[in-house]
Protein backbone atom coordinates (compact mmCIF):
# COMPACT_ATOMS: atom_id res chain seq x y z
CA UNK A 1 0.00 0.00 0.00
CA UNK A 2 2.92 2.01 0.82
CA UNK A 3 4.61 1.91 -2.35
CA UNK A 4 0.96 2.17 -3.80
CA UNK A 5 0.97 5.88 -2.21
CA UNK A 6 4.66 6.14 -3.49
CA UNK A 7 3.58 5.87 -6.92
CA UNK A 8 0.55 8.18 -7.35
CA UNK A 9 2.11 11.01 -5.61
CA UNK A 10 4.94 10.89 -7.88
CA UNK A 11 2.49 10.42 -10.63
CA UNK A 12 -0.40 12.80 -10.25
CA UNK A 13 0.21 15.31 -6.99
CA UNK A 14 3.30 16.43 -6.80
CA UNK A 15 4.11 15.45 -10.89
CA UNK A 16 7.80 15.99 -11.76
CA UNK A 17 7.37 18.36 -14.78
CA UNK A 18 4.21 20.11 -13.54
CA UNK A 19 4.64 20.61 -10.00
CA UNK A 20 8.33 20.20 -9.26
CA UNK A 21 9.57 21.94 -12.63
CA UNK A 22 12.37 19.02 -13.08
CA UNK A 23 13.27 17.89 -16.90
CA UNK A 24 11.25 21.10 -18.47
CA UNK A 25 13.90 21.08 -21.33
CA UNK A 26 13.04 18.17 -23.01
CA UNK A 27 9.45 18.48 -22.05
CA UNK A 28 9.67 21.95 -24.44
CA UNK A 29 12.23 20.36 -26.55
CA UNK A 30 11.01 17.08 -28.11
CA UNK A 31 7.19 17.17 -27.27
CA UNK A 32 6.65 18.49 -31.14
CA UNK A 33 5.62 14.72 -31.59
CA UNK A 34 3.72 12.26 -29.94
CA UNK A 35 6.55 9.64 -31.68
CA UNK A 36 9.61 10.99 -30.41
CA UNK A 37 8.34 11.68 -26.42
CA UNK A 38 7.20 8.48 -26.40
CA UNK A 39 10.72 7.31 -27.21
CA UNK A 40 12.50 10.32 -24.93
CA UNK A 41 10.15 8.38 -22.24
CA UNK A 42 11.56 4.97 -22.68
CA UNK A 43 14.86 6.64 -22.38
CA UNK A 44 14.30 8.63 -19.42
CA UNK A 45 12.45 5.75 -17.28
CA UNK A 46 15.53 3.28 -18.25
CA UNK A 47 18.19 5.70 -16.60
CA UNK A 48 16.42 6.89 -14.33
CA UNK A 49 15.29 3.58 -12.42
CA UNK A 50 19.09 2.35 -12.68
CA UNK A 51 20.80 5.65 -12.16
CA UNK A 52 18.70 6.13 -8.54
CA UNK A 53 19.55 2.65 -8.07
CA UNK A 54 23.14 3.40 -8.24
CA UNK A 55 23.11 6.10 -6.55
CA UNK A 56 21.42 5.38 -3.61
CA UNK A 57 23.47 1.99 -3.21
CA UNK A 58 26.84 4.75 -3.70
CA UNK A 59 26.09 7.12 -1.07
CA UNK A 60 24.84 4.81 1.40
CA UNK A 61 27.73 2.89 1.54
CA UNK A 62 30.64 4.70 0.66
CA UNK A 63 29.76 8.45 0.96
CA UNK A 64 27.84 8.53 4.07
CA UNK A 65 30.73 5.95 5.88
CA UNK A 66 33.40 8.60 4.33
CA UNK A 67 31.39 10.96 6.07
CA UNK A 68 32.25 12.72 2.55
CA UNK A 69 28.55 13.53 1.94
CA UNK A 70 29.49 17.37 0.96
CA UNK A 71 30.27 15.36 -2.45
CA UNK A 72 27.12 14.08 -3.48
CA UNK A 73 26.85 16.24 -6.43
CA UNK A 74 29.76 15.93 -7.99
CA UNK A 75 29.81 12.15 -7.46
CA UNK A 76 25.89 11.75 -8.30
CA UNK A 77 26.17 13.59 -11.94
CA UNK A 78 29.24 11.53 -12.94
CA UNK A 79 27.65 8.62 -11.88
CA UNK A 80 24.72 9.65 -14.39
CA UNK A 81 26.81 10.57 -17.00
CA UNK A 82 29.21 7.05 -16.86
CA UNK A 83 25.97 5.49 -16.28
CA UNK A 84 24.68 6.48 -19.94
CA UNK A 85 28.00 6.02 -21.29
CA UNK A 86 27.45 2.26 -20.21
CA UNK A 87 23.73 1.89 -21.36
CA UNK A 88 24.45 3.41 -24.45
CA UNK A 89 27.34 0.55 -25.53
CA UNK A 90 25.24 -2.22 -23.86
CA UNK A 91 21.90 -1.23 -25.97
CA UNK A 92 24.42 -1.51 -28.63
CA UNK A 93 25.24 -4.74 -28.44
CA UNK A 94 22.00 -6.16 -26.66
CA UNK A 95 18.99 -4.61 -28.59
CA UNK A 96 20.37 -2.71 -31.79
CA UNK A 97 16.97 -1.94 -32.20
CA UNK A 98 15.97 -0.52 -29.52
CA UNK A 99 19.37 1.36 -29.15
CA UNK A 100 18.26 2.68 -33.28
CA UNK A 101 14.79 3.85 -31.24
CA UNK A 102 16.32 5.66 -28.48
CA UNK A 103 19.66 6.67 -30.24
CA UNK A 104 19.79 10.75 -30.13
CA UNK A 105 18.00 10.57 -26.52
CA UNK A 106 20.13 8.61 -24.85
CA UNK A 107 23.57 11.44 -24.61
CA UNK A 108 20.48 13.84 -23.83
CA UNK A 109 19.32 12.58 -20.41
CA UNK A 110 22.92 13.60 -18.58
CA UNK A 111 21.82 17.21 -18.74
CA UNK A 112 18.30 16.28 -17.97
CA UNK A 113 17.90 17.80 -14.58
CA UNK A 114 14.72 14.99 -13.62
CA UNK A 115 17.43 12.54 -13.68
CA UNK A 116 19.69 14.20 -10.75
CA UNK A 117 16.79 15.60 -9.31
CA UNK A 118 15.43 12.25 -8.66
CA UNK A 119 18.47 10.83 -7.37
CA UNK A 120 18.70 13.57 -4.94
CA UNK A 121 15.27 13.79 -3.66
CA UNK A 122 15.57 9.96 -3.24
CA UNK A 123 18.18 10.46 -1.01
CA UNK A 124 16.89 13.47 0.48
CA UNK A 125 13.66 12.04 1.48
CA UNK A 126 15.52 9.09 3.57
CA UNK A 127 13.74 6.38 1.51
CA UNK A 128 15.25 2.64 1.43
CA UNK A 129 16.56 1.32 -1.88
CA UNK A 130 13.24 -0.48 -2.68
CA UNK A 131 11.41 2.89 -1.42
CA UNK A 132 13.86 4.28 -4.13
CA UNK A 133 13.37 2.62 -6.88
CA UNK A 134 9.66 3.12 -6.63
CA UNK A 135 9.89 6.23 -6.50
CA UNK A 136 11.85 6.64 -9.57
CA UNK A 137 9.37 4.38 -11.47
CA UNK A 138 6.82 6.71 -10.47
CA UNK A 139 8.38 9.94 -11.57
CA UNK A 140 9.56 8.25 -14.91
CA UNK A 141 5.73 7.36 -15.48
CA UNK A 142 5.10 11.06 -14.49
CA UNK A 143 7.08 11.80 -16.84
CA UNK A 144 5.79 9.82 -19.32
CA UNK A 145 2.21 10.79 -18.70
CA UNK A 146 3.21 14.28 -18.93
CA UNK A 147 5.19 14.45 -22.20
CA UNK A 148 3.10 12.54 -23.74
CA UNK A 149 -0.19 14.13 -22.90
CA UNK A 150 1.70 17.47 -23.68
CA UNK A 151 3.02 16.12 -27.35
CA UNK A 152 -0.72 15.23 -28.24
CA UNK A 153 -1.56 18.54 -27.85
CA UNK A 154 1.21 20.32 -29.27
CA UNK A 155 -0.01 18.25 -32.36
CA UNK A 156 -2.99 19.51 -32.57
CA UNK A 157 -2.05 23.00 -31.88
CA UNK A 158 0.20 23.08 -34.80
CA UNK A 159 -2.93 23.33 -37.23
CA UNK A 160 -4.40 26.17 -35.09
CA UNK A 161 -4.20 29.94 -35.64
CA UNK A 162 -1.93 31.24 -32.86
CA UNK A 163 -1.43 35.09 -33.11
CA UNK A 164 2.43 35.44 -34.11
CA UNK A 165 4.19 36.32 -31.61
CA UNK A 166 2.82 33.50 -29.35
CA UNK A 167 3.43 30.93 -32.20
CA UNK A 168 6.00 28.19 -30.97
CA UNK A 169 7.24 28.10 -27.53
CA UNK A 170 4.84 30.43 -25.59
CA UNK A 171 1.78 29.03 -26.22
CA UNK A 172 3.41 26.05 -25.39
CA UNK A 173 4.61 27.29 -21.73
CA UNK A 174 0.27 28.72 -21.73
CA UNK A 175 -0.78 25.31 -22.80
CA UNK A 176 1.81 23.85 -19.82
CA UNK A 177 0.16 26.54 -17.38
CA UNK A 178 -2.99 25.07 -18.02
CA UNK A 179 -2.39 21.44 -17.59
CA UNK A 180 -0.53 22.14 -14.16
CA UNK A 181 -3.24 23.81 -13.20
CA UNK A 182 -5.56 20.88 -13.93
CA UNK A 183 -2.79 18.27 -12.27
CA UNK A 184 -3.49 20.53 -9.28
CA UNK A 185 -6.80 19.28 -8.58
CA UNK A 186 -5.10 15.61 -7.28
CA UNK A 187 -3.89 17.48 -4.34
CA UNK A 188 -4.48 16.40 -1.09
CA UNK A 189 -5.76 12.72 -2.49
CA UNK A 190 -2.76 10.87 -0.76
CA UNK B 1 33.79 47.98 -27.98
CA UNK B 2 34.11 44.47 -29.28
CA UNK B 3 33.93 43.36 -25.52
CA UNK B 4 31.32 45.27 -24.92
CA UNK B 5 29.30 43.24 -27.54
CA UNK B 6 30.07 40.38 -26.13
CA UNK B 7 28.60 41.21 -22.82
CA UNK B 8 25.84 42.77 -23.90
CA UNK B 9 24.70 39.75 -26.24
CA UNK B 10 23.30 37.87 -23.22
CA UNK B 11 21.08 41.06 -22.21
CA UNK B 12 18.73 41.06 -24.31
CA UNK B 13 19.50 39.82 -28.21
CA UNK B 14 21.06 36.42 -27.03
CA UNK B 15 18.76 36.00 -23.57
CA UNK B 16 19.58 32.40 -22.05
CA UNK B 17 15.43 32.36 -20.77
CA UNK B 18 13.93 34.73 -22.97
CA UNK B 19 15.85 33.76 -26.78
CA UNK B 20 17.54 30.37 -26.40
CA UNK B 21 15.29 28.38 -23.82
CA UNK B 22 18.18 27.54 -21.78
CA UNK B 23 18.13 26.62 -17.87
CA UNK B 24 14.19 26.41 -17.95
CA UNK B 25 14.07 25.03 -14.65
CA UNK B 26 15.52 26.87 -12.31
CA UNK B 27 13.78 29.39 -13.90
CA UNK B 28 10.45 28.17 -13.47
CA UNK B 29 11.13 26.74 -9.92
CA UNK B 30 12.22 29.09 -7.60
CA UNK B 31 10.71 32.43 -9.49
CA UNK B 32 8.17 32.33 -6.41
CA UNK B 33 9.60 35.97 -5.33
CA UNK B 34 12.29 38.62 -6.84
CA UNK B 35 14.74 38.04 -4.43
CA UNK B 36 14.96 33.93 -4.98
CA UNK B 37 15.16 34.61 -8.48
CA UNK B 38 17.69 37.49 -7.74
CA UNK B 39 19.81 34.70 -5.90
CA UNK B 40 19.73 32.13 -7.64
CA UNK B 41 20.48 34.35 -11.15
CA UNK B 42 23.40 35.21 -9.02
CA UNK B 43 24.61 31.85 -7.88
CA UNK B 44 24.32 30.62 -11.66
CA UNK B 45 26.24 33.81 -12.78
CA UNK B 46 29.33 32.93 -10.22
CA UNK B 47 29.22 29.00 -11.54
CA UNK B 48 28.95 30.16 -15.12
CA UNK B 49 31.88 32.61 -14.77
CA UNK B 50 34.27 30.97 -12.98
CA UNK B 51 33.39 27.57 -15.41
CA UNK B 52 33.77 29.54 -18.43
CA UNK B 53 37.36 30.76 -16.79
CA UNK B 54 38.86 27.51 -15.88
CA UNK B 55 37.30 25.79 -19.35
CA UNK B 56 39.08 28.22 -21.60
CA UNK B 57 42.43 28.33 -19.12
CA UNK B 58 42.78 24.72 -18.93
CA UNK B 59 40.67 23.95 -22.71
CA UNK B 60 44.14 23.41 -24.75
CA UNK B 61 44.63 19.88 -21.70
CA UNK B 62 41.81 18.32 -22.36
CA UNK B 63 41.65 15.54 -24.28
CA UNK B 64 38.62 16.01 -27.00
CA UNK B 65 37.05 12.68 -26.13
CA UNK B 66 36.66 13.08 -22.73
CA UNK B 67 35.76 17.47 -22.73
CA UNK B 68 32.27 16.83 -21.59
CA UNK B 69 33.21 14.83 -18.32
CA UNK B 70 35.82 16.81 -17.87
CA UNK B 71 33.43 20.09 -18.10
CA UNK B 72 30.83 18.86 -15.62
CA UNK B 73 33.38 17.86 -12.95
CA UNK B 74 34.56 21.71 -13.07
CA UNK B 75 30.84 23.01 -13.01
CA UNK B 76 29.87 20.36 -10.61
CA UNK B 77 32.83 21.69 -8.27
CA UNK B 78 31.92 25.35 -8.24
CA UNK B 79 28.39 24.32 -7.71
CA UNK B 80 29.72 22.00 -4.57
CA UNK B 81 31.33 26.04 -3.44
CA UNK B 82 28.13 27.76 -4.02
CA UNK B 83 26.33 24.67 -2.12
CA UNK B 84 28.29 25.08 0.96
CA UNK B 85 28.82 29.70 1.22
CA UNK B 86 25.35 29.53 0.76
CA UNK B 87 24.37 26.97 3.49
CA UNK B 88 26.58 28.80 5.95
CA UNK B 89 26.11 32.57 5.08
CA UNK B 90 22.44 32.77 3.51
CA UNK B 91 20.76 29.82 5.39
CA UNK B 92 17.31 31.14 4.34
CA UNK B 93 17.99 31.26 0.85
CA UNK B 94 19.46 28.16 0.63
CA UNK B 95 16.20 26.55 1.92
CA UNK B 96 14.09 28.48 -0.67
CA UNK B 97 16.23 27.55 -3.60
CA UNK B 98 16.48 23.94 -2.02
CA UNK B 99 17.04 20.90 -4.72
CA UNK B 100 17.35 23.80 -7.29
CA UNK B 101 20.78 24.61 -6.20
CA UNK B 102 22.70 21.39 -6.74
CA UNK B 103 20.93 21.18 -9.97
CA UNK B 104 22.65 23.94 -11.38
CA UNK B 105 25.52 21.49 -12.50
CA UNK B 106 22.47 20.23 -14.84
CA UNK B 107 21.71 23.86 -16.23
CA UNK B 108 22.30 23.42 -19.92
CA UNK B 109 23.29 27.20 -19.97
CA UNK B 110 26.43 26.58 -18.06
CA UNK B 111 27.72 23.43 -19.77
CA UNK B 112 26.10 25.15 -23.25
CA UNK B 113 28.69 28.16 -23.10
CA UNK B 114 31.40 25.87 -21.59
CA UNK B 115 31.17 23.81 -24.45
CA UNK B 116 30.20 26.44 -27.15
CA UNK B 117 32.07 29.63 -26.24
CA UNK B 118 34.52 29.17 -23.51
CA UNK B 119 36.46 25.97 -25.34
CA UNK B 120 37.08 27.98 -28.21
CA UNK B 121 37.85 31.62 -27.07
CA UNK B 122 40.66 33.46 -24.91
CA UNK B 123 40.44 33.84 -21.04
CA UNK B 124 39.22 37.13 -21.15
CA UNK B 125 36.27 36.82 -23.65
CA UNK B 126 35.35 34.18 -21.97
CA UNK B 127 34.98 36.03 -18.63
CA UNK B 128 33.57 38.62 -20.31
CA UNK B 129 30.95 35.87 -22.23
CA UNK B 130 29.66 34.41 -18.84
CA UNK B 131 29.14 37.83 -17.31
CA UNK B 132 27.06 38.65 -19.46
CA UNK B 133 24.95 35.66 -20.24
CA UNK B 134 25.00 35.08 -16.46
CA UNK B 135 23.73 38.81 -15.58
CA UNK B 136 21.21 38.42 -18.79
CA UNK B 137 19.78 34.95 -16.89
CA UNK B 138 19.65 36.83 -13.41
CA UNK B 139 17.71 39.76 -15.01
CA UNK B 140 15.39 37.19 -16.29
CA UNK B 141 14.83 35.01 -13.07
CA UNK B 142 14.28 38.70 -11.55
CA UNK B 143 11.82 39.97 -13.79
CA UNK B 144 9.75 36.85 -13.86
CA UNK B 145 10.28 36.73 -10.12
CA UNK B 146 8.78 40.29 -9.74
CA UNK B 147 5.45 39.88 -11.73
CA UNK B 148 4.72 36.71 -10.13
CA UNK B 149 5.20 38.14 -6.67
CA UNK B 150 3.25 41.28 -7.84
CA UNK B 151 0.39 39.28 -9.02
CA UNK B 152 0.71 36.22 -6.86
CA UNK B 153 1.19 38.27 -3.49
CA UNK B 154 1.03 41.92 -4.46
CA UNK B 155 4.61 42.76 -3.32
CA UNK B 156 7.83 43.53 -4.71
CA UNK B 157 10.77 42.48 -3.14
CA UNK B 158 8.91 41.30 -0.12
CA UNK B 159 7.37 45.13 0.76
CA UNK B 160 3.93 44.49 0.36
CA UNK B 161 1.27 47.01 -1.20
CA UNK B 162 -1.87 45.54 -1.17
CA UNK B 163 -3.68 44.43 1.62
CA UNK B 164 -5.10 40.96 1.82
CA UNK B 165 -4.06 38.56 -0.76
CA UNK B 166 -3.24 38.46 -4.58
CA UNK B 167 -3.83 36.07 -7.38
CA UNK B 168 -2.47 32.91 -5.54
CA UNK B 169 -2.60 31.28 -8.77
CA UNK B 170 0.53 32.95 -10.17
CA UNK B 171 2.79 32.00 -6.44
CA UNK B 172 1.33 28.15 -7.55
CA UNK B 173 3.22 26.31 -9.84
CA UNK B 174 0.65 26.96 -13.03
CA UNK B 175 1.19 30.56 -12.06
CA UNK B 176 5.07 30.19 -13.47
CA UNK B 177 4.52 28.43 -16.90
CA UNK B 178 1.58 31.32 -17.89
CA UNK B 179 3.73 34.19 -16.52
CA UNK B 180 6.79 32.83 -18.19
CA UNK B 181 4.94 32.33 -21.51
CA UNK B 182 3.51 35.81 -21.54
CA UNK B 183 6.88 37.26 -20.91
CA UNK B 184 8.38 35.59 -23.85
CA UNK B 185 5.68 36.66 -25.84
CA UNK B 186 6.93 40.18 -24.47
CA UNK B 187 10.43 39.68 -25.62
CA UNK B 188 9.17 38.49 -29.09
CA UNK B 189 7.47 41.95 -29.69
CA UNK B 190 10.54 43.51 -28.48
CA UNK B 191 12.73 41.73 -30.61
CA UNK B 192 10.67 42.34 -33.90
CA UNK B 193 10.80 46.07 -33.48
CA UNK B 194 14.21 46.14 -33.04
CA UNK B 195 15.09 44.05 -36.16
Amino acid sequence: MEYVLIIIGAVFVSNIVLNQFLGICPFIGVSNKVDTAVGMTGAVTFVMVIATIFTYLIFQFVLVPLELTYLRTITFILVIASLVQMVEIMLKKISPPLYQALGIFLPLITTNCAVLGVAVLAVQKDFNLLESAVFAIGNAIGFGLALVTFSGIREHLDLMDVPKPMKGVPIAFIVAGLMALAFMGFTGIV
Amino acid sequence: MNQWKNFSKGLLRENAVFVMFLGLCPTLGVTTSAVNGLGMGLATTFVLLMSNFVVSLIKNQIPDKVRIPAFIVIIATFVTVVEMVMKAYLPALFDALGLFIPLIVVNCLVLGRAEAFASKNNIISSIVDGLGLGIGFALALTSLGAVREILGSGAIFGLSFIRGDGMLLFILPPGAFIALGYLIVIANKLKEKTA
